[in-house]
């Protein structure tokens, strides 16, 4: 069960880390405050579950062990959030394929037999949706934008699409929750998730690609090379110091 | 004993760190105060999944009860998960005297329509929203049109 719990903070903890890495260095001010506010929801939802992964585990692992300490093939996360950044266009379009998925996913965990994961999914689906609207107010403003801001935002969906097709797959681990109705069935969320897009993408004059192979292997450990790269940066204080507090 | 609607008052009466105009019962994070033996066991909500504040209010409001004498624990709440709509009258108003628009009833986010927010400065309906995320995880950044000042807005969740 507590693997289940794993893929969701490791999703959020991943993907809260990428946006932290526009801090300081976003296109504009509203959005060197708006990235790291939608970094620290996903990070606070991530604390909360590793908490209760540590819990049910019952190995004595706290959130910083499961957060610091897990090598990347330890990590669970799907493919999509550890994408690099790359420019703005990229990460806002992450931002709403991720979004429109989690939304409905939080909506529906607000049921769970757990009451922990109930009280993290009641208060996650209020703060995804303002991600959402965020994110796809960008992707349509970029879409529908100047040629250059344009064919950014063709290019991004273009890299990330192939990532999209493993948000809605349920492994071993996640079934079993699902099984016990602490987890939603995430093939579930597919009809919202196309719905949103499809809203997005006819404004924004972007076209949903089709026939795309999907890449997935994050939630068996298989990462790309970038995601390495990340952890080795993020858990750089905790290794160099462990037990720190301060 | 532990005189509890003491204890509640104590509690009730800290301030929030981010916007000290308001307190904690103001805001509608205090669920309660119960007795565990010895004990004034206080339970609180967070606000938003990584407010910073979280923690800071915790430590705020066990001290403050210390400093009252009362022997307290934290219990953090999370369901069901607070919402601006437990935010009270007199909450909305010190907000507005402070110059943060509250809450607007019925202003949840839905997926690209925002909130029409009157500006507390000079009261007028022409405002625009130049930021969903502001200075706290709980404010977007709203500029008016009338007398030309920005503002903060408490957003709905
Ligand atoms: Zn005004």
């Amino acid at each position: 069960m507590h693997e289940a719990l794993l893929e969701i903070a490791d999703d959020c903890l991943v993907l809260g880390h990428r946006l932290s890495e526009w801090c300081g260095h976003a296109p504009m001010l509203e959005e060197d405050l708006a990235l790291p506010n939608m970094a620290l929801d996903l990070i606070g939802v991530a604390r909360g579950l590793y908490a209760r992964a540590g819990e049910i585990e019952g190995k004595g692992r706290g959130e910083d062990d499961l957060a610091y300490f897990r090598g990347e093939r330890e990590f669970r996360n799907c493919l999509l959030v550890e994408r690099p950044n790359g420019d703005f266009a990229a990460t806002m379009l992450r931002q709403l394929y991720f979004g429109a998925f989690m939304e409905p996913f939080w909506r529906a965990a607000a049921a769970s037999t757990d009451d922990v994961v109930r009280g993290i999914a009641g208060k996650a689906a209020k703060e995804v949706a303002y991600h959402i609207r965020h994110a796809g107010e960008w992707v349509i403003r970029l879409g529908d934008g100047t040629e250059e801001s344009a064919a950014r935002m063709a290019h991004a969906v273009e890299a990330h699409h192939r990532y999209s097709g493993e948000l809605f797959e349920s492994s071993r681990a996640a079934r079993a929750a699902e099984a016990a109705g602490v987890l939603p069935r995430r093939s579930e969320m597919r009809a919202e998730w196309d719905r949103v897009i499809g809203m997005v993408f006819v404004e924004a004059g972007l076209t949903v690609p089709e026939g795309v192979f999907m890449q997935t292997g994050g939630r068996a450990g298989l990462h790309g090379e970038d995601l390495g790269h990340m952890l080795a940066e993020m858990q750089s204080v905790a290794r160099a110091h462990p037990g720190a507090v301060w | 004993m532990i005189d509890l609607t003491r204890a509640a008052e104590v509690a009730g009466h800290v301030p929030d760190p981010e916007i000290p105009a308001v307190t904690i019962a103001d805001l509608g994070i205090l669920r309660g105060v119960v007795a565990e033996g010895d004990v004034a066991v206080v339970k609180l909500s967070p606000t938003y999944s990584g407010c910073p504040a979280v923690l800071a209010i915790e430590l705020a409001v066990e001290a403050a009860l210390r400093d009252a004498g009362i022997p307290a624990r934290i219990e953090r709440v999370m369901e069901p998960a607070w919402t601006t709509d437990w935010i009270t009258e007199e909450g909305r108003d010190k907000l507005w005297a402070f110059g943060i628009a509250p809450p607007v009833a019925g202003g949840k986010a839905t997926l690209f329509a925002a909130p029409e927010v009157n500006c507390p400065r000079c009261g007028s309906e022409a405002t625009e929203r130049v930021s969903e995320f502001g200075s706290t995880p709980c404010k977007a950044h709203y500029r008016c049109k009338g007398c030309g000042e920005p503002f903060d807005y408490f957003k709905c969740i």
